[in-house]
């Protein structure tokens, strides 16, 4: 039993090690990197809350990460709402030895030229872009829709997409797609198809036998996918220079202007440092609901 | 309904990729419809274009480099975890698996921070690959994870009981049923290494990596349709290695003789 104990340990400390000396090692470095200063050319070492306070004073700096937090939690919500019917739909219709097959279709684009996809969104929603040409061909009278709707872009007509925060929402949705699919499939996996059974057999309607039986015991699932699209894509950085413009720009943006534009290195490590803390606190928040909800039920 | 949905979400998926070959042939400079007409000319300006061969040289020593890492890494984390008990068990495994759920920025940045700031060492092509190896890992991980789960422990017993050691149990046994997942791992991490920018685009010195060349050259409308040609080329590769991936993957378990779970993660 001893062996095996020092066998297991002496396995795992090489990729536990190079984790630590990687990641724990530079996310302690940058935590204390942000309480220096920068003085012109050179770094002040002494150790402040100065980037603290203008970080959080700073109406810009506020603005950009409530924007990027905003922007999230919309695509997480879009990506989820999305993405459930398709694991729904592989998972509880598809042939069992087809699952696989599906499941691969799915992630492909996932792994593929992430750059260029974002860049073929610029492309799509520009001013002579793919859906303002479909849209110009069909007719579609983007702006009287948009008046009657109180839809603000679509107001603006064929030029409002690109450079948007909604620009920035839509692609960002379309990347992480795949992301939020495996997770939820996996718990749609888990559950025991006699259970639904038993719903139908002792009255309960197909509707409320997935209000009632599935959606509950899928919820894990569904938690995983919120924290494993919400988390990745605060820090999002390429999709927001192409699609964003001025009015979508995320943090992720503010921090590589301040490391590698304005010099100002201390500062992008304050600013990535409180994203980090936020997307934590907003992380544990949203598990510890998902347990306080799924206890409460009978 | 629902079977519509999903293809309507599968279209909407495919959507953007797609549209790569369509501007690759079409002989108009501006990326945009109508087109104007069939060419070849694209892809015969990425045989000449110097950069680009140095910056794809460079990416693919970085996704091998990485991937071979990765995969070792990997190798002992997984097999760690499905074969042996150790204190802090899930707590070690989940410090293995977190850069797969770090924003990539993070990463990015505070390696930036200990390179040049604390250490004053110089970027290069090995803080790049030093990065990718802690994101590639957990990837690898997880693959490998399944490999060595459907793998039957009798059949290591059985080579030890006959008289072999633990190190040619080991290789004779253990390493060609994982085989085909340690393929895929290497497969996938090489693809997402390829393909990765953040943390190139922080991290990088004066030789610059595939995606970081294309970052430089999408703010120049001219080279526009190039950069399709090179996409189309870049999807096609990565669609074929994906499906080399799978299907190793796919082999594996039924070679191990367990059912298949589906996906990568």
């Amino acid at each position: 039993m001893q062996q095996e104990t020092t066998r297991g340990l002496t396995l795992i400390a090489p990729p536990l090690l190079y984790a630590v000396a990687l990641m724990a090692g530079p996310l302690l470095a940058i935590v204390v990197f942000s309480f220096w200063t920068q003085d012109y050319l050179t770094i002040d070492r002494t150790l402040t809350l100065a980037n603290y306070r203008e970080a959080l004073s700073d109406p810009i700096y506020r603005a950009i990460l409530l924007r990027s937090l905003w922007i999230s939690g919309l695509v997480t919500l879009i990506t989820v709402a999305l993405a459930f019917p398709v694991a729904y739909f592989v998972s509880f219709h598809v042939d069992p030895s087809k699952k696989s097959l599906w499941l691969f279709l799915i992630t492909i684009p996932f792994w593929t030229s992430y750059l260029l996809r974002i860049f073929l969104w610029k492309v799509m929603l520009g001013f002579n872009g793919v859906l303002n040409s479909i849209f110009a061909y069909i007719n579609i009278p983007l702006e009287a829709l948009g008046n009657a709707t109180g839809i603000a872009w679509l107001q603006e007509g064929l030029s409002a997409p690109l450079y948007s925060a909604s620009a920035v929402v839509l692609t960002l949705s379309h990347a992480f797609a795949p992301f939020a699919i495996l997770p939820i499939f996996v718990a749609l996996e888990k559950i025991d198809r006699s259970l639904l059974e038993a719903a139908r057999d002792l009255g309960e309607t197909a509707v409320t036998t997935f209000l009632r039986v599935t959606l509950p015991l899928a919820a894990p699932g569904v938690v995983a996918a919120l924290l494993i699209v919400f988390i990745p894509t605060v820090g999002d950085y390429v999709t927001p220079a192409q699609v964003g413009g001025p009015g979508g720009l995320m943090i992720a943006n503010m921090i590589q202007t301040q490391f590698l534009g304005l010099n100002n290195a201390p500062m992008g490590a304050t600013l990535a440092v409180l994203a980090m803390l936020v997307v934590t606190v907003i992380a544990l928040a949203t598990i510890w609901l998902a347990r306080r909800l799924s206890g409460v039920r009978p | 309904m629902l079977r519509t949905y999903v293809i309507a979400f599968l279209i909407f998926l495919y959507a953007p990729i797609t549209l790569l070959p369509v501007f690759a042939f079409n002989s108009g400079t501006v990326i945009a419809f109508p087109l104007d007409g069939f060419t070849l000319e694209w892809f015969a300006a990425l045989r000449t274009n110097r950069e680009l061969h140095s910056a794809l040289a460079n990416s693919l020593t970085v996704a091998g480099t990485t991937a071979v890492i990765s995969v070792l890494l990997g190798l002992m984390a997984a097999r760690a975890n499905v074969r042996y008990r150790f204190p802090a068990k899930a707590a070690a495994m989940g410090l293995v698996m977190i850069p797969l759920v770090l924003p990539e920025i993070i990463v990015a940045t505070s390696l930036l921070v200990v390179v040049v700031q604390f250490f004053g060492w110089s970027l290069s092509l090995v803080t790049v690959v030093a990065a990718h190896v802690l994101i590639c890992t957990p990837f690898a991980v997880a693959i490998l994870n399944a490999s060595f789960q459907s793998l039957d422990p009798a059949l290591e017993e059985a080579a030890i009981d006959l008289g072999e050691t633990r190190a040619s149990t080991f290789r004779l046994v253990t390493l060609p049923l994982v085989m085909p997942g340690i393929i895929a791992s290497l497969l996938i991490c090489f693809t997402i290494s390829l393909d990765e920018f953040i943390i190139a685009f922080f991290l990088t010195g004066s030789d610059t990596t595939l995606p970081v060349y294309i970052w430089s050259l999408l703010r120049f409308p001219k080279q526009l349709p190039i950069i399709m040609a090179l996409g189309t080329l870049l999807v096609l590769a990565s669609i074929l290695i994906l499906t080399l991936a799978e299907w190793n993957r796919r082999r594996g378990i039924a070679r191990a003789g367990g059912s298949d779970s589906g996906g990568f993660l």
